[in-house]
C-alpha cells in the first residue's frame, strides 16, 4: 500500500466529517433530554437527525474528488499527547461508499419500526447512537478512537435486540454482545502491542509500516503472527466470518425489524471494512500466508451459508444466512487478491475487478439483505394481527408464526408488496439489471483471474442462494392462501412504501448504472492493485 | 430504409417501454396493456426488417457500436451493440412469431383478471429475447440472457396458484441457472484470458482472428458456454424443467418456451460459433444427437398434447446442437427459423384445440376434431408435415436435410447421423399418432364433442404461420441456399447425394406409414382403451412414459444431495460450531465460580484480615495523615505496566 501523507488539521471550510458523526448522537442527546414528547415527534426527531447523514452526504459528493486516493475532509488534533492519539478523520471512496448506505440505511430501517409501540424515544436516542458510532468506526483512521466507536456501536444494538426483539431476545442479545467484545479483546491487545512497538495508533502510518516490512521487522515473526492473529479474530467475529458466524441467525432473527435491517445492512459492513482498512494494509505479508486457509473458510460461507439457509424455517434465520453468504464474497474476493499478492505476472485488472466487487458487494448487500428483511417484518406484523388478534405473538422455537410453512398464496392477497419482495429476492439473488449482479459479476471475475478454483466452487453458492430464495418465494407467495395469510391480509400501506419504495428504485438504477458508484472507488482501488507487492 | 447500428437498442427497447407501462397502467385497462405491448412489438418488427436491409447491403460485415458502461481500472467494462444477418434474422423470427402469440393471446386470455400482467411479462420476455440478439458482448449477451429466465419464470408460474405451476416455474429457473453458472464461468474465462468480452471490436474482439489465435483455442471456454446452451436450450441432460413449463398458460407460455426463448441456446453457440475447438464440436454434436434422439423417444409415449409438442421441441433443439457440433452452424439457423414457425404453428393448433375443448389436453379424451375444426386441423395438418419433414414442399423437410447431409459430411464419426435418421423416422411416428387421435375417428368426451372453432384472432395467426411452414423451406434449398450464404458468406453448403435424401423420404414414409397403421387405421375407441404400443411392449412404453425416469434420478441423485448438504451445514451451525461457543461460554462460567470460590474463600478471607489489619494501622497513621489512597486506580495502572512489560519481554526489541 502506498503511503499518504499526512493531511492537513482541516482540510475543509468546517470539520465536515465530525458533524456527519455527531449530529446523529446530538440528536440522540436531545431526545433524551425530551422527556414529555409525544411517540410521535419522537419518531419524526429521529428520522430527522438520521437524515443529517444523507444531507451531509451531498455536501460530501459535491466536494468529493474520485481522483485523488488519499483520505479527504481530514481532521487531525493531537488528543492524548502522552499515547500519541490524535483525533483523525479522513474519507475516502471506500468510506463514502460506506457513509452513504449508512445514510441510506438509517432513515428507511427507522421507517420500517415506525409502528413500533413500547417508548419511541428510547428506540430513537438509541438508534441514533448506533448510526453515529458506524460512521466513526467509517471515519476514524487512529486506532483509538476507531476501537471507541466500534465497541460504543455493541451498546445500543445489544439493548435494541434485549428490548424490542423476540422471546429469545435476552440470549441472542447476550451472546451477540459477548461474542463480538471476545473477539475484540483480542484485536485490543494486537494493537497494545502493536503501540508498544510503533508508538503509533495511526492507521495510515502503521499501514506504511507494515507495507514495507519495518513492523514485522521490529516485532519478529512469531509475536506478529499473534498479532495479525488476534486482529483477524476480532475482525471475523463481526463480519461474520465462517465458521464464527453462530451468533449472527438468532441475533438478526431476534432483534426488531428496524435494528436486523441496520445490523445486516451497516454493521456487518464494519467488519468487512476492518479488513480492507487495517488488516490487509498492515499485515499483508500475514494475510498472504494465511490466505490459502482462509479462502477455505469464505468458501465455507458461500457454500454452507446458502445451503444453511435452505435449511432454516424462520423466515428471518433464512435472511440472516443468506448474509453469512453475501458478505463471504466479499472476503473471498480480498483473500484471493491476498493470495495471488507476489505471484509474478499477476494481472492488476483481475485484483481490481476483485475489490471493486468488492466494495459494489457491500453496498449492494446493504440494500438488499435490509429490504428483504423490511419485507419479513410486514409479514410477521400481518401475520401477528391475523393471529393474536393485534397482540404480538412471541417468538421462538416452539410454533413460530414466522414459519416457512405458515404463509402461502400472499403474492395474490398484497400483489404490490410481492412485487416489491420479488424485486429485492432478484437483487439478493444476482439477477441482472438490479444491483446485486454487478458487484457478484466483478467478484467471480477477479476471483477467477487470481484463484480459478475458489471462483468455480463459489459458483455453488448462486445455486445455493437461488433454491433458498426460490423455496421462500414459492412457499410464501405462491399455492394457495394458507393459515397465517388467509385472513385479512392488506397490501403495502403508507410507511410501509416510505420503507422498501426507496430501496427498490435504488436497486435498478444501480443496476443499470453501476457508475453512479464505481467513479467514486475506482481511482483507489486502481492504486491498490497497482502497489500488490509483499515486503 | 435501413436501420443503422446506432440505433439497434431501440429494437428491445420498445417492447421494454411497453412492459413498463403495462406495469403502472390500472389492471382494469385491458386495451392499453395488450395495446401497447402489441403496437411496441409491431414497431420492434419494423425496426428489425429496416435493420435486416442495412445488414443485407453487406452480409459479410459485422456493424457495431460499442460503449463504456462503468469504468474499471485503468479502462472500464464495456458494451455493445451488433448488427449482421444473424442478428437482423433472428430479430425478424422473434418479433414476427411474438406478435402473432400476443395476437393470439388477446383471443386467450380474455377472461383472465390478471390480463394487463401477462401481457406486462409478455413485453419483458420480448425485450429480453430482442437485447440477447442485438448483443455485441458476452456479458450484455448474459444479463438479457438471465432476464429472459426471468420472464420465462414468470410467465410458466403465471398461475401461481396452482402449485405445479409454481414448482415448475422453480424448477425452470433453477436448472436453467445450474447451466449458466457454466456459462457465468466460460465467460469470465474468456475475460481473464482475453481482456474482453466484445464479439466485435475493430480487431480486439474476442470472435476475431487475431484474439483467437493469441487464445489457441480453449476447449474449456467453449464447453463451459456450452452449459449455458445445454441449461436454456433443454438438451440432455438439463432437458427436464422443459416439459414441465407447459404448466404456463396454454399455449402462450408454451409457445415462447418452444418457438423463440429456448432457441436462445442455439443463437447463443452460432454466435460464438468461432471460439469452440473440434473437441467441443465433438462433445456438442454428440449432446446434440442423443438429445435428438431421445426427445423423439419419449414423445411416442407421452399422452398430453403440449408435453408431445414439448419432447419434440426438445429433439428439434437436439438437432440444432448436432448441426453446430458438426461445423454447420448456418444450418442450424435455418432449421432454428423453420421450426419456429412451425412449432409455433403447431402450439398455436394446440392451444385453440384446448380452448376450444374446454381445457381437454389429453389426446386420449379428444378425437374427431377434423370436422368441427376445419382451419385449425388444415393448418394443424401442415405444421405437423413440415416437423416430419414431409419431402419438398415443407419446409422441415429443407432444414432437417441440411442438417443430416452436414452430418453426413462431418468427418469425425457418422454416429450423429445414424441417431438423427433414427429421431427422423419417431417424429413422423409420434406426429401421426397425435394427428389421429386428436382429429380422427369420434370425439370420445363431451369437451371434444362440444368443440367449435375458435374466432378469428386466434385463427389468423394459424394461417399466417402455415404460409411461412411452407414458404420458409425456400430459403435455404441446396439448390438456391441464399439464407446459409446470407449469414455466412463463406459457408460451404452440402449439395448433397440424392442417396441421402432418398434415404430419409423413406425413413419419413416408415414413420407416417406406421404411424397411421397402428393408430389411424383403427382409431381409439374409447379413452380409457390402452395404448397400441403399451400393450405390445408395456415395459418399454411405461418407461418412456415416465419420461425415462429423469426426475426420479435427479430426485434420488442431486435432490438428495441438496438435502443432505443443507442437513449437514445446518447441523454443523447447530452442533459443532455452536457447540463449541457454548463449550467456551461454559468454561467461562466455570471459571466465573472458581473465581468466586477463591475469592470469597482465600482472597476476600486474606483480604479482610489483611484491611483489618490496615484498618488499625491506618486508624493510627489518620492523626498524621489526611489523604486516602486510590487503591483501584492505582491497581489499573499497574496492570497496565504488567502488560506492557509483558508484551515488551515477550516479543518487541
Amino acid at each position: 500500500m502506498k503511503s499518504e501523507s499526512i493531511p492537513l488539521v482541516f482540510s475543509f471550510p468546517f470539520p465536515l466529517l465530525s458533524l456527519l458523526i455527531f449530529t446523529p448522537w446530538a440528536g440522540a442527546v436531545l431526545l433524551t433530554l425530551l422527556r414529555g414528547a409525544s411517540a410521535l415527534t419522537a419518531r419524526v426527531l429521529t428520522l430527522a437527525f438520521s437524515l443529517s447523514t444523507l444531507a451531509f452526504s451531498v455536501l460530501l459528493l459535491d466536494s468529493f474528488d474520485p481522483a485523488a486516493t488519499a483520505p479527504q475532509f481530514g481532521e487531525r488534533q493531537p488528543w492524548i499527547a502522552a499515547l500519541n492519539v490524535h483525533y483523525h478523520l479522513g474519507l475516502d471512496g471506500l468510506s463514502l461508499v460506506l457513509v452513504l448506505l449508512t445514510g441510506i440505511i438509517t432513515p428507511v430501517a427507522l421507517l420500517a419500526s415506525w409502528r413500533l409501540e413500547r417508548s419511541a424515544r428510547l428506540f430513537g436516542a438509541l438508534f441514533l447512537t448506533l448510526q453515529g458510532a458506524a460512521l466513526g468506526v467509517f471515519l476514524a483512521l487512529d486506532f483509538f478512537h476507531w476501537f471507541v466507536f466500534w465497541e460504543l456501536s455493541l451498546v445500543p444494538a445489544f439493548f435494541l435486540i434485549k428490548l424490542w426483539g423476540g422471546r429469545d431476545a435476552t440470549r441472542a442479545a447476550y451472546q451477540f454482545v459477548i461474542y463480538t467484545i471476545g473477539g475484540s479483546a483480542f484485536m485490543l491487545f494486537g494493537f497494545a502491542a502493536l503501540f508498544a512497538t510503533t508508538g503509533t495508533f495511526d492507521f495510515n502510518e502503521l499501514a506504511r509500516l507494515g507495507a514495507d516490512g519495518t513492523l514485522a521487522a521490529k516485532l519478529g515473526a512469531g509475536p506478529i503472527q499473534f498479532i495479525f492473529l488476534g486482529v483477524l479474530f476480532g475482525l471475523a467475529v463481526k463480519v461474520p466470518l465462517w465458521p464464527f458466524h453462530t451468533w449472527l441467525p438468532p441475533a438478526y432473527a431476534e432483534a426488531p425489524t428496524g435494528a436486523s435491517m441496520f445490523l445486516t445492512g451497516v454493521m456487518s459492513k464494519m467488519g468487512v471494512y476492518g479488513f480492507l482498512r487495517i488488516l490487509w494494509p498492515i499485515f499483508p505479508q500475514q494475510l498472504h500466508a494465511a490466505a490459502p486457509w482462509l479462502l477455505t473458510l469464505a468458501l465455507g460461507g458461500v457454500v454452507l451459508g446458502a445451503w444453511a439457509a435452505l435449511r432454516q424455517t424462520d423466515l428471518k434465520r433464512m435472511v440472516a444466512y443468506s448474509s453469512v453468504n453475501h458478505l463471504s464474497y466479499c472476503l473471498l474476493a480480498l483473500f484471493a487478491v491476498s493470495y495471488a499478492t507476489g505471484r509474478a505476472g499477476l494481472s492488476g485488472e483481475a485484483a481490481t475487478a476483485a475489490l471493486s466487487g468488492t466494495i459494489l458487494q457491500m453496498f449492494n448487500h446493504g440494500l438488499s439483505a435490509a429490504a428483504l428483511f423490511a419485507c419479513v417484518g410486514i409479514l410477521q406484523t400481518r401475520a401477528d394481527k391475523n393471529n393474536m388478534g393485534g397482540t404480538p405473538m412471541p417468538r421462538g422455537t416452539g410454533v413460530s408464526p414466522l414459519g416457512l410453512k405458515d404463509f402461502g398464496g400472499v403474492r395474490a392477497a398484497a400483489p404490490i408488496f410481492a412485487g416489491l419482495c420479488g424485486i429485492a429476492m432478484f437483487s439478493s439473488l444476482g439477477l441482472p439489471g438490479l444491483n446485486g449482479f454487478v458487484g457478484e459479476f466483478l467478484i467471480f471475475r477477479g476471483v477467477f483471474g487470481l484463484h480459478p478454483g475458489a471462483a468455480a466452487v463459489a459458483c455453488l453458492g448462486l445455486l445455493g442462494t437461488a433454491l433458498f430464495l426460490l423455496t421462500f418465494w414459492q412457499r410464501v407467495f405462491h399455492g394457495p392462501r394458507a393459515e397465517a395469510a388467509a385472513g385479512e391480509f392488506s397490501d403495502l400501506r403508507g410507511v410501509e412504501y416510505a420503507a422498501l419504495v426507496p430501496l427498490v428504485l435504488l436497486m435498478f438504477v444501480l443496476g443499470v448504472a453501476p457508475q453512479l458508484l464505481t467513479r467514486l472507488i475506482n481511482p483507489l482501488v486502481t492504486a491498490w492493485a497497482g502497489h500488490l507487492v509483499l515486503p | 430504409m435501413g436501420l443503422s447500428v446506432q440505433f439497434l437498442w431501440l429494437i428491445p427497447a420498445l417492447p421494454l417501454l411497453a412492459a413498463g407501462i403495462g406495469s403502472i397502467a390500472p389492471s382494469r385497462d385491458r386495451t392499453l396493456a395488450s395495446g401497447t405491448a402489441i403496437a411496441a412489438l409491431a414497431l420492434s418488427f419494423l425496426l428489425s426488417c429496416g435493420a435486416l436491409l442495412t445488414a443485407l447491403a453487406n452480409p459479410a460485415d459485422h456493424a457495431t457500436h460499442n460503449f463504456a458502461w462503468f469504468e474499471l481500472g485503468h479502462g472500464a467494462v464495456r458494451l455493445g451493440w451488433l448488427l449482421d444477418p444473424l442478428t437482423a434474422l433472428m430479430c425478424i423470427m422473434v418479433t414476427f412469431v411474438g406478435l402473432l402469440i400476443f395476437i393470439f393471446s388477446t383471443g386467450y386470455l380474455r377472461a383472465d383478471a390478471r390480463f394487463k400482467q401477462f401481457f406486462c411479462f409478455l413485453s419483458l420476455f420480448a425485450a429480453a429475447m430482442l437485447g440477447l440478439l442485438i448483443a455485441n458482448s458476452l456479458l450484455l449477451l448474459f444479463i438479457c440472457w438471465e432476464l429472459v429466465g426471468l420472464a420465462s419464470y414468470l410467465l410458466i408460474g403465471f398461475w401461481f396458484h396452482k402449485p405445479a405451476a409454481a414448482a415448475a416455474a422453480k424448477k425452470a429457473f433453477i436448472t436453467t441457472r445450474i447451466g449458466d453458472l457454466g456459462l457465468l464461468l466460460g465467460m469470465v474465462w474468456l475475460y481473464d484470458s482475453t481482456g474482453s468480452l466484445l464479439f466485435y471490436d475493430g480487431g480486439n474482439g474476442v470472435l476475431e482472428p487475431s484474439v483467437l489465435a493469441a487464445l489457441g483455442g480453449s476447449t474449456a471456454i467453449g464447453l463451459l458456454i456450452f452449459c449455458g446452451a445445454v441449461g436454456k436450450s433443454g438438451q440432455f441432460p438439463l432437458h427436464v424443467w422443459l416439459p414441465d413449463a407447459m404448466e404456463g398458460p396454454t399455449p402462450v407460455s408454451a409457445l415462447i418456451h418452444a418457438a423463440t426463448m429456448v432457441a436462445a441456446g442455439v443463437f447463443l453457440m452460432a454466435r460464438v460459433f468461432p471460439l469452440l475447438t473440434p473437441d467441443a464440436l465433438t462433445v456438442i454434436a454428440l449432446t446434440g444427437a442423443i438429445t435428438a434422439l431421445m426427445g423423439a423417444l419419449i414423445a411416442v409415449a407421452q399422452n398430453d398434447i403440449k408435453r408431445i409438442l414439448a419432447f419434440s421441441t426438445v429433439s428439434q433443439l437436439g438437432y440444432m446442437m448436432l448441426a453446430i457440433g458438426v461445423g454447420s452452424w448456418t444450418t442450424a439457423i435455418f432449421h432454428l427459423l423453420t421450426h419456429a414457425c412451425f412449432k409455433a404453428l403447431l402450439f398455436l393448433g394446440a392451444g385453440s384445440v384446448i380452448h376450444a375443448a374446454h381445457h381437454e389436453q389429453d389426446i386420449r379424451q379428444l378425437g374427431g376434431l377434423r370436422g368441427p375444426m376445419k382451419t385449425t386441423f388444415a393448418t394443424f395438418a401442415i405444421g405437423m408435415m413440415a416437423l416430419s419433414g414431409v419431402p419438398f414442399i415443407f419446409s422441415g423437410f429443407w432444414s432437417k436435410e441440411a442438417i443430416l447431409h452436414a452430418a453426413h459430411a462431418w468427418d469425425v464419426s457418422q454416429l450423429p447421423l445414424y441417431l438423427g435418421l433414427a429421431a427422423v423416422v419417431l417424429t413422423a411416428f409420434y406426429m401421426t399418432r397425435l394427428m389421429a387421435e386428436v382429429f380422427f375417428g369420434a370425439a370420445r368426451s363431451d369437451a371434444a364433442g362440444h368443440a367449435q372453432e375458435n374466432p378469428p384472432t386466434m385463427t389468423v395467426p394459424l394461417g399466417l404461420l402455415a404460409v411461412c411452414a411452407v414458404g420458409l423451406g425456400f430459403l435455404g434449398t441446396p439448390y438456391w441456399p441464399w439464407l446459409q450464404h446470407t449469414l455466412d458468406p463463406l459457408a460451404h453448403v452440402e449439395a448433397g447425394g440424392y442417396g441421402l435424401m432418398m434415404v430419409s423420404i423413406v425413413l419419413v414414409a416408415l414413420g407416417l406409414g406406421s404411424g397411421w397403421a397402428i393408430y389411424g387405421r383403427k382409431s381409439r375407441v374409447k379413452s380409457s382403451a390402452a395404448d397400441p404400443l403399451a400393450v405390445r411392449a408395456p415395459s418399454v412404453f411405461a418407461f418412456l412414459a415416465a419420461r425415462m425416469k429423469f426426475d426420479e434420478l435427479y430426485a434420488a441423485t442431486f435432490g438428495r444431495l441438496n438435502h443432505g448438504l443443507a442437513v449437514f451445514a445446518d447441523a454443523l451451525d447447530r452442533h459443532l460450531w455452536d457447540g463449541a461457543v457454548r463449550f467456551f461460554s461454559r468454561l467461562g462460567e466455570f471459571a466465573g465460580v472458581v473465581n468466586r470460590e477463591t475469592d470469597e474463600g482465600a482472597l476476600n478471607g486474606g483480604f479482610d484480615a489483611t484491611s483489618e489489619g490496615l484498618r488499625k494501622r491506618a486508624h493510627s497513621y489518620s492523626r498524621a495523615q489526611t489523604g486516602d489512597a486510590h487503591g483501584y486506580l492505582l491497581m489499573v495502572a499497574f496492570g497496565f505496566v504488567v502488560l506492557v512489560f509483558a508484551v515488551l519481554l515477550g516479543g518487541a526489541r
